[in-house]
């Protein structure tokens, strides 16, 4: 059975994938060169961090041979039978749903000749998560990678990307998740300081099928990871959660496209991100549209950012598009707010100290996303992470109130 | 032994229209094993007294003191006012997402005494706390205050209380948004603490209602940030009938 005949017609169309509207006035294209340089003064770069991401807007041959900037530990995902052969340019379903949006992604694209593909067999279950392990071996070297992962017909399981180490990456992920799967795909940056980190990830789920999509980033000078999900089938499903910690130095960067293209499909877009230090800074831009055949949708989107320190910046813009009045629902919500003065009275007037009390909220701040990982290690990794970002912030000043 | 000693206490606000004077002159004296209604019309100061003891950040103190056994109360912080003795059980209680009820008391008696609870003591008074106040076991696991209906939070409060086993509680209209049922379970575990501990207890209330479940040694009668009138549980009984007109003509 080829991938094809198991593919919902209208996936499968030769026409590109063109969002409507608000991301329509993007271009998609394979040829770098059509876009050009960004300048910052684009809409999808205006709030990113150019200086340090210009070394992905080269393009240039990065890796030749065996000679690669990323080790690639996937040992897991072998004995278990999910990686086929790597896949060329022109192979499906390599570009079967993957446009490229920006530069990077166009260069990622080119200069990647074999794409890693990571398929969950049609019906299978995966009862345990597979990590596989992404390691920059340098925050010189240009690295450019094309992935594709496809979850076949009525497959079940949770792939995570655990990145760390030092790296200059342009990434793209091309997540198919086909009609009855139900696919958990998770994308850790736990880089080093030095490293700067740009990825696409473009997801498609079909009729029936569910995708819950998680991007948490700890590490990395730069990490720009901009997911989007395409609810193309009646009754997808898809959950889209982020959690990130940004310090001192670190821009740590989503743009997050929700497309409700089908009919009856629900969707969920939750991020939550915590910043401390001076120059510390978050970008979340976040885009939902309910497309004109999307009758019956459900949708929510909500971004919550806790400023722990002064001189840290976080940036949160809620985009909602809906172009059929026919739905079962649409909302969304942006918060950005200091510690909870009523949160910290209450901890403390149990005799719980000022600092502790901080530490408290943060961590249940960010709990609500960890707890919806579901693989234990992971989670373990993350909150302690979360404590060494802590004590990491211990020393520094609490946020003076808003307003003052 | 203890005793929560207000002396000549004066408090303000800062507001959008300046400086509000709340509290004008508070004197109270609470013994252990004591229970003292605060009685008074909305707006007379009630909870910026009850606030004011606990520290809340919002209140500023202009004259007077506040004393546990002698020591100054106002030159604690928050932590250190829950510490030396003093629990506030809170009329809208806060929503602390993501930590859960059983993280949360075991924090808070961690902090209270200084040093962590045996694990299986621990559990056995939590369980034990919980059954007396009606609460299904399983209300541990969820976030502090977190979609809880007015009567959970209530119960949580107390649930605390009972817990921490602070010296003096201030009840901060404990009853209000209570039906009869969780108004009588709240009540018992109230007076059930006061009698294993000798706990001081300063009810605060706007009705009469309660205090046919906890009987007050004194009642006082709050009118325009100041005490108005004092007396016996007699004073309750007359004021469910009169209500506060009197004081409020008096123009006190």
């Amino acid at each position: 059975m080829t991938a094809t005949e198991t593919t919902p017609a209208h996936l499968t169309s030769a026409e590109p994938f063109v969002p409507i509207q608000t991301r329509s006035e993007r271009p998609t294209s394979f040829d770098p060169a059509e876009f050009g340089t960004p300048t910052g003064r684009e809409v999808n770069w205006r709030l990113s961090d150019i200086k340090r991401l210009a070394p992905l807007f080269v393009d240039e041959e990065t890796e030749t041979g065996d000679d690669i900037g990323i080790d690639y530990q996937l040992g897991e995902l072998e004995s278990r039978g999910l990686l086929v052969e790597s896949t060329g340019h022109d192979t499906a379903p390599r570009g079967e749903i993957f446009r490229p949006e920006d530069v990077v992604s166009a260069i990622a694209w080119k200069r990647c000749a074999n794409a890693l593909h990571i398929r969950l067999p049609e019906g299978q279950v995966q009862e345990e998560p597979v990590i596989a392990r992404l390691i920059g071996k340098g925050a010189d070297r240009h690295s450019n990678a094309h992935i594709v992962i496809e979850a076949m017909p009525g497959s079940v399981g949770t792939i995570v990307l655990h990145h760390s180490g030092s790296a200059l990456y342009a990434q793209n992920l091309e997540i198919i998740v086909r009609e009855g799967a139900r696919l958990t795909l998770i994308s850790v940056q736990d880089w080093e300081d030095d490293t700067v980190h740009a990825s696409s990830h473009q997801a498609v789920v079909g009729e029936g099928a569910y995708l819950k999509h998680m991007v948490v980033s700890f590490g990395g000078g730069v990490a720009r990871v901009n997911p989007s999900m395409r609810l193309a089938g009646l009754h997808a499903e898809g959950d889209m959660y982020g959690l990130s910690f940004a310090d001192s130095g670190q821009h740590i960067e989503s743009q997050v496209f929700m497309f409700h293209e089908g009919v009856s499909t629900r969707g969920n877009v939750l991020y939550k991100g915590a910043l401390q230090g001076t120059g510390a800074r978050s970008v979340w831009i976040g885009d939902v549209l309910i497309g004109n055949g999307a009758t019956d949708t459900d949708s929510y989107e909500k971004n919550q950012n806790l400023v722990l320190t002064d001189g840290a910046r976080a940036d949160s813009i809620p985009n909602l598009e809906i172009q059929t009045g026919d739905i079962a629902g649409a909302g969304h919500a942006s918060a950005t707010g200091r510690f909870d003065d009523e949160q910290l009275f209450y901890l403390e007037s149990r005799g719980i100290e000022e600092e502790e009390a901080r530490r408290l909220v943060v961590i249940g701040f960010l709990m609500e996303i960890v707890q919806k990982i579901g693989v234990p290690e992971i989670e373990q990794r993350l909150a302690e992470a979360i404590e060494e970002e802590l004590r990491r912030g211990a020393g520094l000043a609490p946020a003076t109130k808003a307003g003052a | 032994m203890s005793v929560l000693e207000i002396k000549d206490l004066q408090v303000s606000i800062e507001t959008e229209q300046g400086k509000k004077e709340i509290l004008r002159g508070v004197d109270l004296t609470i013994n252990s094993d004591e229970i003292h209604a605060i009685m008074g019309p909305n707006g007379s100061g009630k909870s910026t007294l009850a606030y004011t003891i606990a520290g809340h950040p919002r209140y500023v103190v202009d004259g007077g003191s506040i004393t546990l056994d002698g020591q100054d109360v106002l030159a604690m912080s928050v932590d250190e006012r829950a510490r030396a003795g003093l629990f506030l059980a809170m009329q809208y209680p806060v929503e602390i997402p993501g930590v859960t009820v059983s993280n949360f008391l075991r924090t808070a008696k961690t902090a209270i005494s200084g040093e962590a609870p045996r694990v299986r003591e621990w559990i056995g008074s939590v369980r034990g706390a919980m059954e007396n106040l009606r609460m299904d076991p399983s209300f541990g696991e969820r976030n502090v205050n977190e979609g809880f209906s007015g009567g959970e939070k209530k119960r949580h409060e107390i649930l605390q209380m009972e817990l921490l086993r602070p010296a003096f509680a201030v009840l901060d209209e404990t009853d209000s948004g209570l039906d009869v049922d969780a108004l009588r379970i709240v009540s018992e575990g109230v007076n059930r603490i006061k009698a294993e501990s000798g706990l001081g207890v300063m009810l605060i209330t706007h009705y009469t209602r309660i205090l046919r479940y906890i009987e007050p040694d004194r009642v006082h009668v709050f009118v325009n940030g100041r005490i108005a009138e004092q007396g016996g549980s007699e004073l309750a009984h007359r004021l469910e009938e009169e209500g506060y007109d009197r004081y409020l003509k008096a123009g006190v």
